[in-house]
This record gives C-alpha cells, structure tokens and sequence, in this order.
C-alpha cells in the first residue's frame, strides 16, 4: 500500500525491538469476545489510477455550477476565486500543519490569522474578531449563546427574515440548552415589527443583512430599542461580498456580528467545509467562543503571535468553557485572507459594484417576463420572485426551478425549500447574481422562465 | 488591626469589624504563576459560604475563587481589571478580590490561623 | 479557590545573548543586528499585510460595472473599509514566505499525540477538485447533484463498515460538533423513553408544559473520566448536563467497579475515549457499556483514536451507541492550520431514529435528502441505508449537509486503502509507537509501567525530575532538533505528560532518527546541560513567545496607530 512506508522486514524487525512475537501481541488488551477479524467486507486496496477513475465517475454525475447559468444562493455563492489563492493553500506548509500550538514553528499560520481577524473586523465594523468558525450558521448559534451569557438572560428573538436553517440551527441548540429562541414568521417583504418584541427578559436580536429574501434594512433603530432594554443586537450576513457595498453592522450599533465567508476565497463545495466569521466589541470579548490569535513578543523582543485568551477554551475550562468548539476552519481563513489580501479595498468594493449591478440587470430582465413580480425594493445581489402562470395563479416555485434545470439554467432557490409546508411562500424564488453572470446567461435565464411560465 | 484567616483553597480572609477582604494567597499566587485576568463579583451580591465568587486566570489554568464565608459583597478592587499583575506582586496586600459583610462570623471558627495555614502548605506540597 | 492545573512557564526568560534586534518591524535595539535585514538567509522576516499593502493595489482585474440604478436603499456604504490590497506577485511572496514558518507533516515527523498527523494523500485534493465535487451548490435541485449524494451514502457505508454501526449522521462539521450532536441524540432519546412511558408528553422542540415535564424528569449527569478531552465536559455541560467525573485506575485505564460506582438514577450517559488518551485500550470496555445500557443510559466513544482499531475492534461490538469519526484524524483530511475539520458519527440502532437533518435516503433509483424533521417520519422505518432513516430527529446542527470536500478526501483515502489497507494502517500506526515505547523506556519514564500500547505512548516528566529541565523545555528543544514536540501536559492526569503519536506513515528509518535525537536529548538533560532546554527553540524562526503579555493585554488586531 502506497501511503505505508513500513515493509515486512521492517515490520519483523521492529516486533523484535518491542518483544513481540506477532502483531496480534500488541492488541492483546482487546478483550477477545470482541476482536474483529479485519475488514473483509469493505473493497480491497487500489492504485491511484482506479480510484480517480471510480471518484471522476461519481463527480461526473453532477450538474457542475461552471457548466451552466447558475444563480443559486441562499447562503452559498458562486464566485470567482483566483488561481493564487487556490495554489497557495495547498503549499504543504499551510495545508498540513496543525492547530498552531507551538507558535515558534507556526507563525505562518498565526500571522496569517492575525491577518484573518483584523480584515473580519475591518468589514464588520466591529472591534474584535475571533479566528473563524465551522459556518455561519453555526457561528450563529454560538452568538446567540454568547449572548445569553453576557446578558445572563435566557430568550433571543430570531427575525422572520432570518436563513430558515440558521434559524433551526439556533432552535436545536437553543432547546437543548434549555434557552428560548422565539421566530417570527417569514418576512420576505421586510415588514416585520420586530422592536415590539423586545422585552427586558431579551438577551439578544438576531437579524440577517440582508434578510434571506435579500431586503436591506437599517438596523439602527433596532440596535436602540435592543440597547434601551440592555440587549445585544446580533447581525448575521451569509454574503459577506455585500459589505463591500453596504453600511457595516457595526455602523449601524451591532454588538455581535457573524456571518459566513464562503464567497471570499472558497468554493461552494456542495455545502462545505466554508467559514463561518464572528466579530463583536471589545468588551465581550472574554465571551466569544473559538481561538484568538494575539501580538506578543518573543525572547529576544522580536514581535510574534500567538494563541490567546485560551482560558475561555474547552482544554482548560472543561465544563466551564465558553464552547465545546476546538478547531476553526483554518485552511478557509487563510483562503478568505488570501483573497481579500488580493482584492483589497479597491477590488472588494468593486467587486460589490459589480455583483449589485448584474442583479439589478437581472432583475430589470425577470420582471419583465409574464408572470414573475420582483417582490424587493432594496437588495444586494439577491432578490426574491413571485411566479404566476395563466391568470396569475400562483406556480408552484420548486416546479418551476425543476423545469428550468431541464431547460440547463440553475434558477434559484424555491423557497419552498427552505420553508417546506408554508403554502405563503410557495410560489417564491429566490435569486442570485453575482460577478460570473453575463448578459447571455440573463438572456437565457429570461427566456428559459418565459417558456416554463407560459 | 485585621485579623487574618486561612482556608484549604488558599484563600484569606483579612477581618476587620463586620467587613472581610478576600484574596488568594501569596502561595496561591506562586503556584499559578503569571496572573493575566481577575473577575470579581458585583457589589451587592450575596453569597453562600462555598459558591463560586470569583475567576483568577493564568495563561495556562482559570480558577474559580469561592466564598469562604457567607455574607454580601460591599466593594470589589477595581484595579484588578487593568492590573492584574498585582497579585503576582502584592498578593495579601494591594490585591484583594472583594470585600464581604459577614453574615455569620462563627464560620471563621473553622478556618486556620497564619501557622496553621503554613504547615499545611508544607503537608501538601 | 481551585488549582487545578500544572503551572508552567509563559514568559520566557530574556534572551542572554542579544543582537538579534534589528528586525524591521521592531526597531532596534543599541547593539549591532545580526544582519542588516533581519532576514537569515533562508529565514526570512514578513511583515503584516496591513504593513505592506495599501488601499490603491488590487491584485485581481475585474470588469466594468454595468450601469444600474443602484437598489440599496439609504444604506450604500460610504466610508472606507481600510482593506490594505497587494498585487499578484505581492500575494504570492507574502504568504509564501509566512508558510515558511511553519512546520508541516509534509515536511518532517509531527508526533502529536491524540491527533493523528499521519500523510495527507494528494490525490485526495486532486478528489476534491473535481468540478462535479467542488463545483456544486448545496441548494441545487437534487436531480442534479445524484453523484454527490451517492458519495456522501458511500462514504456512511464504509463508515458504519469500519465501526459495526447501524447508521451515521454526516453532517457535524469537527469532532466537537460530533460530540455535541452524539450527546444530542442521547438527550433526545432519554426524553423519547419517557414519553413513551408516558410520563411526560410532547417533543423536546415545543415548549409545552409535557415537554419541559420530561426535561425535568430525563437524567441530567453524564459521567466522564478525568482523562478525557476537555470537549466531553464542555459538550456535556453545553446541552445542560451535569458532570461527574470518574477516576482511573493506577494503570490508567477506568475500572467497570469506578464506573458502577458512580451509576445513580440521575446516570444519561458515559462519555469514554477509546482506546484512551494515555494511549490505552479500555479493557473493561465491554462490562462497562453493560452496565451503562443496564442503568437505562448511553455509551458516548470518543472516536479521536480510532486510527488504532481498524479491523481489530468494531465499537458497535463493544457496546458503543455514538461516536464521532475525526475525518481529519484518522481518514487523513488535511489539518489546514486547525481546520476544517469533520465529524461524522456513527450511532447505534437504539439513537439511529433521532440523527439529525439532513440525511440520505433511496429513493427509487436515486438518492434523496431530506431536510426537514416534518418529512422525516414518512422513511422512519427501516434501514436500508448507512444515512439513518431518522424518524424523530431531533433537529439541525448546520445549514447545509456537512463537509463534503473532506468527504471527498477520505473517500478518497478510504477507497486507496481497502480494507486491508486500513487494517495494516492501525497495525502499523500500534506497531510505531510501540517501537518508540522500546527504543526510549530506558531513558524515558512511563506513568503506568512498560506494556504496550496502542497508537500513542505516553511518558511522564520523572525521567527529568532533578535535572532543572521541565517537560516544556523538553518539547522545546525537539523544535531544535527539527522536529514538532509531541503533546504535552496531556493528558491532566499525568504529572508532565508527554503523548507521542507517530502514526503509520512514518518509517523505520524515520523511526530511528527520531528515536536517537529524543535519547540524546534525555541523556543531556540527565548530564546537566540545561541551557540546552531553557533556552530552547534556538533555531526556529522566533525563540519562546511572551504568553503572559499576550494574555495580559490583548491585541487581537492591527490598528494603525499601535507601534510594535
């Protein structure tokens, strides 16, 4: 086998160093009952070949994103990531180092993170930020835990407008940890009253910029109403590009910022792994779940970082910890740094320009095909539809995306999907444009939702 | 003059009047090394003899500081939080953690004296 | 107040030399640099991108906007974010010389004990790659994603394979998540009893007066041992269980006696690593798991060592009812820096109905996801897939369906091995550390005698009692050495602990180097040649770091105005 370096001989030998009489000696702690006998019924070993060749097969079973117009998001989307980036991260030094635990043999990784926390800061609008998280939705749950404890209240309010699995992600969680998660119903128009709904029991308010269904709202009267009853408002962005474009959270008085990062530097991967991104005020800090890189020096003066504030962590604290959470998705931050260290201020906010004007090119173009309402005044770059057919009965949206797959265009996401059973929201769609779009793919998507409407 | 008594989580509770001042002790601070953060406990907040008052952190090891006595806590050390250095430099002294309004002095009956407290550092080591 | 731990050094001593202070970032100091630059040859200085790049370079070439009537509402940003950019050659030289500092499997042995820095397979991310992999979006219609899904079925299969269980949840993005989805599973099914029993009603989602009944009558303590990983109590303690902590016996291992000893009414569960994290396997594991099912509660495995029992011991023969997979561990997807990982675990027939959403059906000739509880209970039934046909989940840990580029990988891995490759991986992987064990334990001191071990040996810090060199210094002069220390002050139970994990990949003569470089450093340590240690790492691109000024005073970023 390939990846073994050990051979027979060697093996002999090294049963003789250790007193050995067979391999079988050393697992005789294994209590007999219970030993298996190998692996029999699992595929035998195969050469390199064999193995691209059966994995290429299953890939090519897929409708890859770069082989037709796509204008899925709903959390995920599909950007362009430069070549650098991709080969960077897979330098040996970055792809298979471990968590950086000895920093005088890290600092690659820890300057890097250093990197990573300031450029989340910087975009968030907020004071500090920690090293990353799995994704965004689970960075969310986390916050919203991170709030009850710096509140010491137990009830969060989870807007309408909220991803429906982030939402879910945060019940689980919020139910198992004995705390109150109140939703309030989809609000795909953005008209929700959610100050009502604050009370002096509430530790936190979670909103998404912008709401799933792509609506932009100022959030700075909520921030006051949060404030005024000594509650943390939380900010979710699942499309971090549209900072580039939009007033940061922090500006608008958020308390805890999290969001997922995917779109900077990472691939959509069918889900994962992404990077899930958590900023907040310096004085919660001691709250915040994950690692901390910090600046320190080293003996000879010489500045270097390193991991900090770890006594919030799992390895020390035990029970008491912040979070169970050890790892964070490194090799995604470095590719997220990486990224943006390539697009800048410049680039990024160039890059927000453009994504916001193929949307709106897009959705000057849907809405006028027979039977498709824009439903958002504002957006970045996604936007939610309504499809009607004939007399403007309302269409079924899953039906609707599933035809225009046959038609070779990714459509969107019904919402349907994500609220399944919710006959409000069944004949709306949600869809998204980014920078690899083009006027052809427009035009093809336009036409294709013309046939499929008519 | 305060009177000062020793606990077996190496704790002293320095008595003057009604009112002690808490801390942890100068062996205590050795044993945990560079001090990095000190959590005290708000004013007004009341504590069984037992609970968990306080968090003492090096960079290595978080360590909760109990009450060891009951009572409610009249004034915290404020310096603590910008220097927490201050209990590696005058643990007994300038770096109390919190001031507690006894509720019921016989519990002090039953912690040690300075050479008490000395010899049973010196057992446990 | 508690002292629980075992004080180390976090400030290093000033260094006795200097004239290393002329680093650029630094300043000087008064006596002349070592060199001009602060660069040593190879070894070469970096400065933070903050410092070198600036708010005019862009390293990416974008088109033109389309002209638009902007749809932003009030809300266009209007002051600068501050994000320094650099050009393409500025990128790539940046980060390629700040990977320069890092040590990497690739590069040299990584003993790390309990995680498993074994070779990370190319063809693995050659795997991931692949457009139908990496290209995919997790919202895409199903029709069009039939061979991810399949991958995601296929890789649950080997899963439950290796591991004798009957289902798994694929989507817990590290083995902590998994830990917290495992333990979720249990809480979910001690209040499915109850309901059942009819002693209390409703599900644990609705927050009716039955449900919070059954909460209150559920068992609240799970017992762990005092060697475990800090995410077992912190897992418990996050989803409101007490914990109790179970002491192990003089030869490191938990005895079934301590374990029914601590059994009351109030048991949910035992979190328990196996083999353990001193690197032995727990013989009492089956009589343990006995009288856990016998008590009416749970076995939780953490799965962190399974790179030592394939094909030699099937948790679900040992009594296992949930246990995270690290992918990253064993199944060799790339550490990265310290993530992503993934976290699969694998659950018995007793917690298989309540995995969480999504998972895997057949459906037809195809496979399905379901996503949403409510959908759940049509496929409660059977199961005719490795993805558990969950009929109550108990709800959803992510927004999507898990780490599918690291499933690619250790598919990947998986399907290069077989299953005879995979047993001859945890052979070999028993058998180095057991040949480290006999070419040190002469010199070195082992806490619980000379046996064998499984895939790590541990040593403690007696060897070194006298000689003024602490396990840390230990660790540090190996950097010098040129290798990555092995994990130490780990396990908590062991005074100076220090776990070595060599792994499968390395080889005998790899074995042999490292093993003369750790005598020659114990025989030095004994002969007083402290400097040796103290002073270590000489030769690593920094010396010890201040820990305690980090912790003290935070800068957990760049700001303009701090100088260095």
């Amino acid at each position: 086998m390939r990846y073994l370096p050990l051979s027979d001989d060697d093996r002999k030998a090294m049963l003789d160093a250790v007193g050995a009489s067979s391999i079988d000696d050393l697992f005789a702690d294994i209590p007999e009952a219970v030993r298996a006998d190998g692996l029999a019924d699992l595929p035998r070993t195969q050469g390199e070949m064999a193995v691209e060749a059966a994995l290429s097969k299953l890939a090519a079973k897929n409708v890859a994103a770069a082989v037709v117009p796509v204008f899925v998001g709903a959390g995920a989307y599909r950007h362009h990531v430069p070549a650098t980036v991709d080969h960077l991260i897979q330098r040996s030094e970055f792809l298979t180092s471990y968590t950086p635990y000895q920093p005088e043999i890290t600092q690659g990784t820890l300057q890097t993170l250093f990197e990573f926390q300031t450029q989340v800061a910087l975009l968030t609008g907020m004071e500090v930020a920690n090293a990353s998280m799995y994704d965004g939705s689970t960075a969310t749950g986390e916050a919203v835990l991170m709030a009850h404890r710096a509140t010491r209240r137990k009830r969060a309010v989870l807007s309408g407008g909220l991803h429906p699995h982030y939402r879910a992600v945060v019940e689980t969680l919020s139910d198992f940890a004995g705390m109150a998660a109140e939703t309030l119903a989809p609000d795909p128009l953005g008209r929700e009253d959610l100050i009502s709904q604050i009370n002096d029991e509430t530790s936190c308010v979670v909103v998404q910029y912008p709401s799933v269904f792509g609506t932009i709202q100022d959030l700075s009267d909520i921030a006051a109403a949060a404030h005024a009853q000594k509650a943390l408002l939380i900010v979710v962005v699942t499309e971090i590009i549209a900072l580039g474009a939009l007033k940061s959270p922090g500006d608008m008085g958020a308390d805890i910022v999290v969001g997922e990062g995917q779109s900077i530097g990472n691939g959509l991967n069918f889900g994962g792994p992404y990077v899930g991104l958590m900023a907040c005020r310096q004085k919660l800090v001691r709250q915040m779940p994950g690692r901390l890189c910090g600046e320190t020096v080293d003996a000879d003066g010489k500045r270097g970082f390193v991991l900090t504030l770890s006594t919030r962590e799992q390895h020390i604290r035990r029970e008491k910890a912040t979070s169970n959470i050890c790892t964070n998705s490194g090799l995604c931050a470095l590719a997220f740094t990486i990224h943006l260290s390539l697009l800048g201020e410049m680039g990024l906010r160039k890059l927000a320009t453009i994504n916001h004007a193929n949307a709106c090119a897009l959705a000057d173009r849907l809405a006028k095909v027979a039977g498709v309402d824009v439903l958002n005044e504002t957006f970045f770059n996604e936007f939610t539809i309504r499809v009607s057919g004939a007399g403007g009965a309302p269409r079924d949206g899953a039906e609707v995306i599933d035809a225009l797959v046959d038609k070779g265009i990714l459509g969107g996401v019904p919402v349907s999907r994500l609220l399944p059973g919710d006959e409000a929201v069944k004949d709306l769609i949600l869809v998204a444009s980014t920078e690899i779009n083009t006027d052809e793919d427009r035009a093809a998507y336009a036409a294709a939702l013309q046939d499929v409407l008519a | 003059m305060a009177t000062v008594y020793y606990t077996t989580d190496h704790e002293y509770v320095s008595v003057d009047g009604d009112v002690a001042a808490i801390g942890i002790t100068e062996h205590a601070q050795e044993a945990l090394g560079d001090i990095v953060f000190v959590e005290v406990p708000e004013t007004g907040k009341s504590f069984a003899k037992g609970d968990d008052a306080a968090v003492v952190e090096s960079v290595k090891a978080a360590s909760d500081v109990f009450a060891p006595v009951a009572g409610e806590v009249v004034e915290v050390n404020g310096d603590l939080a910008d220097n927490p250095s201050l209990v590696n430099e005058d643990a007994q002294g300038k770096a109390w953690f919190f001031k507690l309004k006894l509720s019921n002095k016989t519990e002090l009956d039953g912690l040690m004296d300075a050479d008490a407290y000395a010899k049973f550092v010196e057992e446990s080591a | 107040m508690s002292m629980n731990k075992q004080g180390r050094p976090t400030t290093p001593a000033p260094a006795r030399s200097s004239g290393t202070a002329g680093d650029r970032n630094n300043g000087g100091g008064d006596v002349a640099p070592e060199t001009f630059s602060g660069n040593r040859g190879l070894s070469l200085e970096e400065p933070l991108l903050f410092e070198v790049g600036n708010l005019n370079s862009c390293g990416v070439d974008l088109p033109q906007p389309l002209d638009c009537a902007p749809r932003l509402g009030t809300l266009a940003r209007e002051t600068p974010i501050g994000l320094p950019g650099l050009s393409e050659p500025e990128t790539m030289r940046h980060y390629v010389r700040l990977s320069q500092k890092n040590y990497s499997i690739d590069g040299g042995l990584y003993p790390l004990g309990s995680c498993t820095m074994k070779h990370n397979p190319r063809l693995n991310e050659k795997m991931a790659r692949l457009p139908g992999f990496a290209d995919v979006h997790p919202l895409q219609p199903q029709k069009t994603v039939q061979g991810a899904l399949e991958l995601i079925e296929t890789l649950g299969g080997w899963l439950t394979e290796i591991t004798g269980m009957a289902a798994v949840a694929m989507s817990p993005k590290a083995g902590a998540h998994g830990e917290l989805c495992g333990m979720m599973a249990i809480k979910a099914a001690h209040l499915a009893k109850l309901k059942r029993s009819g002693t209390a009603g409703g599900a644990i989602a609705n927050n009716s007066a039955a449900a919070a009944a059954a909460v209150a009558a559920a068992p609240k303590t799970v017992l762990v041992p005092e060697s475990a990983h800090g995410t077992n109590p912190a897992t418990a303690a996050l989803i409101g269980y007490k914990v109790k902590t179970i002491p192990a016996d003089a030869d490191g291992t938990v005895r079934v006696d301590a374990v029914r000893a601590a059994i009351d009414d109030d048991t949910a569960a035992i979190m328990l690593t196996n083999p353990n994290t001193c690197g032995l396997f727990e013989r009492d594991i089956v009589e343990i798991a006995k009288a856990i099912h016998d008590a009416g509660a749970y076995f939780y495995c953490d799965g962190a060592n399974l790179n030592a029992i394939m094909g030699k011991a099937k948790p679900g023969d040992l009594g296992v009812d949930a246990m995270h997979i690290n992918l990253h561990k064993t199944f060799s997807t790339p550490h990265g820096g310290g993530g992503p990982g993934a976290g699969p675990v694998v659950l018995s027939e007793a917690l298989a109905p309540y995995a969480p959403v999504p998972f895997i059906v057949r459906d037809g000739g195809g496979f399905r996801l379901v996503e949403e509880a409510s959908g759940a209970h049509e496929y409660g039934t059977g199961h005719d897939t490795p993805q558990q046909n969950a009929a109550d989940p108990f709800g959803r840990l992510t927004a999507f369906h898990g780490q599918m580029g690291m499933f690619v990988r250790a598919l990947s891995y998986m399907m290069s091995h077989g299953g005879d490759g995979l047993q001859q991986a945890s052979e070999d992987a028993v058998l180095n550390a057991n040949y480290v064990r006999a070419g040190l334990r002469d010199l070195f001191s082992q806490p619980f005698g000379d046996k064998p071990c499984m895939h790590e040996v541990l040593f403690d810090d007696s060897f070194l009692a006298g000689t003024g060199v602490t396990t840390l210094d230990f660790a540090k002069a190996m950097i010098d050495e040129g290798y990555h220390p092995m994990t130490m002050y780990f396990p908590l139970v062991v005074h100076g602990a220090m776990l070595v994990e060599p792994t499968e990949s390395e080889s005998k003569h790899a074995l042999d180097e490292f093993i003369a470089s750790l005598r020659a450093l114990a025989i030095a340590a004994k002969a007083g040649d402290v400097d040796r240690f103290t002073s270590a790492p000489k030769f690593a691109p920094r010396k010890r770091l201040d820990e305690t000024r980090a912790a003290r005073s935070p800068r957990l970023r760049w700001q303009e105005d701090a100088s260095s």
